[in-house]
């Protein structure tokens, strides 16, 4: 019943927001980070288990180990930049969510480049000259 | 799963915003300010090793 404890976690979480965002919003802005980092560490356990059997699945199909890295740490820029920006725009900083998309954005295309010179290389071996 | 963090960033809240209504009611704005500061400054450290936990532990789950 880990789920009760989540979900009570955030009904109690909003109260205490609600209360604290009329006299100080800055204490406001701190209690949601600390309570999305709370659940965040709380299901990391089980999320780094569901990482460890894909790892181990593309162990067993002997797949190239290098694409699913990429996609493992594409997914956690996704991650960590939806975090960021969501507090952002939380709190009324619309900008400087945007810049942490944009930024999240850059740094995925960058680590999604050699897979793409990858797919290209293979159709260049497969296309008859 | 670590909750206090989250009771102790509420009481601070609270007990923050209520000391600032009593200081702001006997005319001294200047220690509200001060007072609302330090609180700011005292739970941001809290969030800030939290955060580095976090950080830290995705680095090692995604390999970044």
């Amino acid at each position: 019943m880990e789920i009760a404890q989540i979900v009570g976690l955030g009904l109690v979480a909003t109260i205490f927001l609600l209360i604290i965002r009329q006299e100080k919003p800055v204490l406001a802005v701190v209690l949601s980070l600390a309570f999305v980092t709370v659940i965040f560490l709380f299901v990391i356990d089980k999320l780094s288990t569901i990482v460890g059997v894909i790892t181990e699945l593309s162990h067993r199909a002997e797949a190239n180990y290098f694409f699913l890295g990429t996609v493992l740490k594409i997914l956690g820029v996704a991650y960590l930049a939806e975090f960021g920006a969501a507090i952002c725009r939380d709190s009324g900083e619309v900008a400087v969510a945007k810049k942490v998309e944009f930024g999240a954005k850059i740094i995925i295309a960058v680590l999604a480049l050699p897979i793409m010179i990858a797919i290209l290389e293979s159709l260049m071996e497969i296309m008859p000259r | 799963m670590n909750t206090e963090i989250i009771f102790t960033i509420a009481g601070i809240g609270i007990l923050i915003s209520i000391l600032g209504i009593v200081l702001k009611q006997a005319q001294k704005e200047e220690q509200a300010q001060m007072l609302t500061l330090a609180g700011v400054v005292v739970v941001l450290i809290l969030v800030v090793q939290l955060l580095s936990q976090l950080f830290t532990v995705v680095r090692t789950v995604f390999n970044l």
